[in-house]
C-alpha cells in the first residue's frame, strides 16, 4: 500500500510556499487580453512560461488557448529580449492577423529590465507604413510582485490606459466584472441587456474563452470586446466593478514601487470624471441586490420580473434547506475577492465560515469580511498569503464540515473525507468549471442546492441507516 | 506552406511530396505559440517521480505552480513528491538576492520532512540574479548530512532536452555512491519509465517473469537507495524517450554497463524488449521465460483486441507527441488495430527519429517537428483524420474540430504499456472514436 501525502504533526510557519494557492501573474494577464475581440497575447519571457500558463488555462477551460511567447534565449538575458520581442510580434502577426496585440512580462523580462514600451514604440516606427499592423498593448506582470489576480488587473487597468480617450459623452456603461466564470460573463450580460444597458465589458472573455464547436479552426476565436467600443471607455455614464481588492493583491510585498496603480474605473474616474460603483462581487442576495439596485438606478428602470421572480424562488428555497446548513462549519479560499465575496453569501445562509484564506496579500481581507460577513465576520480566521499545505494543516485542526474553492483543494477534503464544493478557478478534476455559476440570483441558487445536496449527500452516506427520504 | 511561419517550413515534411530532410534539434520560434515548455520542464519531468525526495523549485512561484501534481507518475510508498514547495521569490529577493531564502527553506524543510536528498531546481531568474545555488547546496548537504543536488534547468538556456541533461547530470551524482551493494545474477536497471498510472509495475512483473531482477528505475517509482547502487546492474535498458539516454550513455562510460533501446507501447516493441533483454543474459531459460510469456499474452490479447480492429479499420490517425520514438511505436500500435497514420510529429525528437518515421509511415504522411496548433489543426482537417494522439494542450483542438482523442502524455491516468496497456490503448481509441457525438459536428 503506497503511503499517504506527508502532513506534519508540528505546526509551524516555513519560509518555503508548500503547495501554493495562486498561480502567476501573466495567467492572470493572458485571460484579460483574451477578452478583447482580436487579440493575441504574447508572454514576453521564457517558453516554458507561456506553455504552463496554456497548460493551465487549457486544462480549465478545454478550449484552446493560444497564446505566443517571445521564447528567451541566453542572449536575450545578456542583451535584452527586444529582438526576440519584435520577432514573436512579427510572426504572430503573420499566424494570425490579429486586431489587438497584448504583451505581458514575466519575471525574467522585468528583471534584466526591459522596456516594453519602447520596444513597441520602435516596432511600429520600422513599420510605419504597414497598414495591416495592429494595436499594442502592454502590461507589466511579474509573478514577484503578485499572483494571477495582480497580472489580470494590472492588465486590464492597462488596457483602459491605452485605450480610453476624451470622447463625447455616450450613454454606455463600462462594466469591470473581475476574474469570473465565462458563464457568469454570460449571465452579467444578458441581466444588462435586460435592463436595456448599452455596456463595454472589461474584459469579456465569455465566448474567446468558451466557444461552440467549430467547422473550421479559428486562430482567433470569434468575441471579446471590440477596439472600437473601448476607445469610448472615456465618455461612458458610469463604471461599475466588483471587487474592493482589485490590484491590492501584493500591495503587502512591493518594494521598488509602493505607488498603487488606478484600477480600470479609478482611472477612467479620475481622467474622465466617469462615475464609479464599486462593489463586491455579487454572489448571494444581499450582494446580488445591491447590483440590481445600481443598475436599475443608472438605467432608470425597474428590476425585471425575471429578476424578482429568481430572487422569490432563490428565498423560497433558502427557506426550504435553511436546517440543512445552519451553523456547518467552512473553509473557504481561492483569490481574495472570491473569498470575500463566497464569505458573505455563507454568512447570509446560516454557516459559520471559520477560515478565509488566500494566496493574495492584500492586507485588507480582514476588514472587508467584517464588513460583509455580519453574523461570523468578526471571529472568522482570515489569513492571507497562504499556500495549500499551511491550509490543509488548519482544517486538520479546525475541522471544518466542507471546504469550498478550486479543485487544487480536493487532496483537503479527501483526507478529512468532507464534502468539497468547486467553485472559481481552475477545476481541474471536472469538467463544466467554465459553466460554474457564482454571481447573481442564479449563481446563488446553483451554490446553495449544491452545499445543501452536499450536506445531505454526507449525512445519507455516512448513516447506519441510509434513508433515501431526507 | 506559405501560412505557416516561414522558419518553420524546414520542419515539415509530407511523405511523397517534399524532398528537403526534416529540420529539427532547433530552438522554437518566437511568437510561434509552440507546444513545448522549457528547460525547467524537461529536468522536472524526469527527477518528479523520485518519490522519497524533496523537490523544490528555486524562482517565483509560477514554476512551481504550474507542475503541483499534475503527472500519474505513481509511488508504491512515499509520496513526498507530490508536495510542491517553492521559494517563491518576491521583489525583495530578486533585488537582494535569493540565497538566504533557498538557505533558510531548505533547512527548515529538510528537517521538517525528513528526505532522502534535495533537488533544487534552478529556474529563469535565477540564472539572471546570479544566486550561486551550488555554493548553497553545498553547504545544505554538509549541515544537514542530507544531499543536496542542484539541477541547473533555467528554463531559457536551452529546449527540453538539455532539461533532460540537467536532470541526467544531477542523478548521475548519485549513481554510485552505493557500493556495498551486491546484486543478483541477471539485474537490469530500466531507464525512462516514469510508472505513469503504474506502468512500471506492470513491467516489473514480466521481467520477473522471465527471471531478471530490476535494481533501479529512473525514475518511475523512484527510491534515493536505488539510485545510488543502480552501477550494479548488468545493463541499461533504455524506453527511449530520449530522456535518460545521457545517464545510459555516462554508465556506459564509467561503470562499462551496456544499453539496450526499447519501447514498451504496442506487441511488437514490448515483445522485441523482452527478448533483447533474455538475449542479452545469453541463458536459454530466459529466452525460453521469455517466449512462453509472450504467446501466453498474445494468446489473450490478440483476440480481446479483434472487436475494436473490426470497428477501426480503415481509421486515420494524427500523433503529436513529446518524444519521437514514442511516435514509432504508435504507428505500429495503430496499425496493429488497422489504422493509418497521416499526421505524426513530436516536440523532440532527432533526425535518426525522423528517418526511421518517414520509413514506416505511408506516402502522403506530413512528418512535423516542433508543431504548433495553427499547423496541427491543419494538418488533421487536409488529412482527413479521425482520431488525434497527444497530450492535454492538442486536446481542445481536437475535440473543436470534431476529432476522438487519446491522451499518451504524461498526465495520462491510463496505463498503456505493455500487453494489458495495448488492450487499454484500443479501448480508449474505440470509446473516442467511435462515440456518436461526432454525428453532430460537421466536418
Ligand atoms: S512565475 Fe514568473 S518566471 Fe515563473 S512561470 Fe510565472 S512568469 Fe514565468
Ligand atoms: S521562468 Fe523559465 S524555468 Fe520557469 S517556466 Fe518560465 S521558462 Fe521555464
Amino acid at each position: 500500500m503506497a503511503d499517504k501525502i506527508p502532513v506534519l504533526k508540528e505546526r509551524k510557519n516555513f519560509v518555503a510556499t508548500r503547495n501554493a494557492c495562486k498561480v502567476c501573474s501573466p495567467l492572470g494577464g493572458s485571460i484579460a487580453y483574451k477578452g478583447i475581440k482580436g487579440c493575441v497575447p504574447v508572454i514576453h519571457g521564457g517558453q516554458g512560461c507561456a506553455t504552463y500558463i496554456r497548460r493551465y488555462l487549457i486544462s480549465h477551460y478545454k478550449e484552446p488557448v493560444d497564446i505566443a511567447s517571445s521564447n528567451f534565449s541566453e542572449e536575450s538575458t545578456i542583451f535584452g529580449g527586444e529582438a526576440n520581442l519584435s520577432a514573436a510580434i512579427q510572426n504572430v502577426i503573420t499566424q494570425y492577423k490579429p486586431e489587438v496585440v497584448g504583451v505581458c512580462t514575466t519575471c525574467l523580462a522585468e528583471t534584466i529590465g526591459d522596456d516594453i514600451g519602447q520596444a513597441l514604440r520602435n516596432y511600429k516606427a520600422a513599420n510605419a507604413d504597414d497598414k495591416s499592423i495592429p494595436e499594442f498593448v502592454y502590461s507589466s506582470t511579474p509573478s514577484y510582485q503578485g499572483s494571477h489576480m495582480d497580472g489580470f488587473h494590472e492588465t486590464v487597468a492597462a488596457i483602459t490606459k491605452t485605450f480610453a480617450t476624451k470622447v463625447e459623452l455616450n450613454e454606455k456603461v463600462n462594466i469591470f466584472p473581475g476574474f469570473l466564470s465565462t458563464e457568469d460573463l454570460r449571465m452579467l450580460k444578458d441581466i444588462l441587456e435586460d435592463f436595456e444597458i448599452d455596456y463595454i465589458m472589461i474584459p469579456d472573455y465569455s465566448e474567446t474563452l468558451d466557444n461552440p464547436v467549430w467547422d473550421t479552426y479559428h486562430r482567433i476565436p470569434d468575441g471579446g470586446t471590440s477596439v472600437e467600443d473601448l476607445k469610448m471607455m472615456g465618455g461612458a455614464k458610469a463604471s461599475i466593478e466588483f471587487g474592493p481588492v482589485l490590484n491590492r493583491g501584493n500591495l503587502a510585498g512591493r518594494v521598488k514601487n509602493k505607488d498603487l496603480a488606478l484600477t480600470g474605473a479609478e482611472y477612467l474616474e479620475k481622467e474622465f470624471g466617469v462615475k464609479k460603483f464599486g462593489i463586491n462581487i455579487p454572489v448571494g442576495i444581499t450582494q446580488s441586490d445591491e447590483l440590481f439596485e445600481i443598475l436599475s438606478d443608472i438605467s432608470g428602470k425597474d428590476i425585471p420580473k425575471k429578476y424578482t421572480m429568481e430572487r422569490g424562488r432563490l428565498i423560497d428555497a433558502y427557506a426550504d434547506g435553511h436546517k440543512y446548513v445552519f451553523g456547518k462549519k467552512a473553509v473557504v479560499y481561492g483569490e481574495e475577492d472570491l473569498v470575500i465575496a463566497m464569505t458573505s453569501f455563507l454568512d447570509e445562509i446560516g454557516v459559520e465560515v471559520i477560515l478565509a484564506a488566500s494566496g493574495g496579500n492584500s492586507g485588507i481581507l480582514k476588514n472587508e469580511i467584517e464588513k460583509c460577513a455580519p453574523v461570523h465576520g468578526k471571529t472568522t480566521e482570515v489569513l492571507g498569503d497562504l499556500d495549500f499545505e499551511k491550509i490543509n494543516e488548519l482544517c486538520i485542526d479546525m475541522k471544518p464540515d466542507f471546504i469550498i474553492g478550486n479543485s487544487k483543494g480536493y487532496y483537503i477534503a479527501r483526507e478529512l473525507n468532507i464534502p468539497i464544493i468547486r467553485v472559481g478557478f481552475p477545476i481541474h478534476d471536472r469538467i463544466g468549471g467554465s459553466r460554474l455559476k457564482h454571481i447573481a440570483y442564479k449563481g446563488a441558487q446553483e451554490n446553495f442546492d449544491k452545499i445543501c445536496n452536499a450536506m445531505m449527500e454526507y449525512k445519507q452516506e455516512n448513516s447506519e441507516v441510509g434513508y433515501k427520504y431526507i | 506552406m506559405s501560412k505557416y511561419i516561414k522558419d518553420r517550413t524546414p520542419q515539415i515534411v509530407t511523405i511523397g511530396e517534399d524532398q528537403h530532410d526534416l529540420a529539427c534539434e532547433k530552438k522554437s520560434v518566437a511568437g510561434s505559440v509552440s507546444q513545448r515548455a522549457c528547460v525547467f520542464c524537461g529536468s522536472r519531468v524526469v527527477l518528479y517521480p523520485i518519490a522519497d525526495a524533496l523537490h523544490i523549485v528555486h524562482g517565483p512561484i509560477g514554476c512551481a505552480a504550474y507542475t503541483w501534481d499534475i503527472r500519474g507518475a505513481m509511488s508504491s510508498g512515499p509520496q513526498l513528491h507530490r508536495l510542491s514547495f517553492s521559494t517563491d521569490l518576491r521583489e525583495k529577493d530578486v533585488v537582494f538576492g535569493g540565497e538566504k531564502k533557498l538557505y533558510s527553506a531548505l533547512t527548515e524543510l529538510i528537517e521538517a520532512y525528513k528526505p532522502k536528498a534535495v533537488f533544487v531546481y534552478s529556474t529563469c531568474i535565477v540564472g539572471v540574479i546570479g544566486d550561486d545555488v551550488e555554493a548553497v547546496a553545498r553547504q545544505l548537504t554538509k549541515e544537514t548530512g542530507v544531499e543536496v543536488i542542484p539541477v541547473m534547468s533555467e528554463g531559457f538556456k536551452g529546449t527540453k532536452k538539455d532539461g533532460y541533461k540537467a536532470a541526467c547530470d544531477a542523478l548521475m551524482t548519485l549513481v554510485g555512491t552505493d557500493d556495498d551493494y551486491v546484486a543478483p545474477k541477471y539485474s537490469i536497471n530500466i531507464l525512462g519509465d516514469f510508472n505513469l498510472a503504474g506502468e512500471l509495475w506492470i513491467l516489473s512483473e514480466y521481467y520477473k517473469k522471465i527471471g531478471v531482477e530490476i535494481i533501479a528505475c529512473l525514475t518511475g517509482d523512484g527510491r534515493i537507495e536505488q539510485v545510488r547502487r543502480c552501477h550494479k546492474a548488468s545493463l541499461n535498458v533504455v524506453q527511449c524517450s530520449g530522456s535518460m539516454m545521457h545517464v545510459a550513455k555516462e554508465m556506459k562510460d564509467k561503470y562499462d554497463i551496456p544499453f539496450k533501446k526499447v519501447s514498451y507501447f504496442g506487441i511488437e516493441d514490448m515483445s522485441d524488449a523482452l527478448y533483447e533483454v533474455a538475449q542479452h543474459f545469453n541463458d536459454p531459460e530466459l529466452m525460453a521465460n521469455a517466449r512462453a510469456l509472450v504467446s501466453e499474452e498474445l494468446a489473450k490479447l490478440i483476440p480481446a483486441l479483434q472487436p475494436y480492429r473490426q470497428k477501426l479499420e480503415g481509421k486515420k490517425a494524427a500523433i503529436y507527441v513529446g518524444g519521437a520514438f514514442k511516435a514509432i511505436s504508435l504507428v505500429k500500435a495503430l496499425r496493429l488495430l488497422g489504422m493509418q497514420t497521416v499526421v505524426v510529429g513530436s516536440q523532440t525528437g532527432n533526425k535518426d527519429d525522423y528517418n526511421l518515421l518517414s520509413k514506416i509511415c505511408d506516402k502522403g504522411t506530413v512528418i512535423v517537428d516542433d508543431s504548433n496548433p495553427n499547423e496541427l489543426s491543419d494538418f488533421v482537417k487536409q488529412t482527413g483524420a479521425d482520431l488525434f494522439i497527444g497530450g492535454v494542450k492538442e486536446r481542445p483542438i481536437a475535440y473543436k474540430l470534431g476529432l476522438g482523442f487519446c491522451d499518451h502524455n504524461h498526465e495520462r491516468k491510463e496505463a498503456l504499456a505493455g500487453y494489458v496497456g495495448m488492450l487499454n490503448f484500443a479501448k480508449e481509441v474505440y470509446a473516442s472514436c467511435m462515440s456518436p457525438v461526432w454525428k453532430f459536428i460537421e466536418k
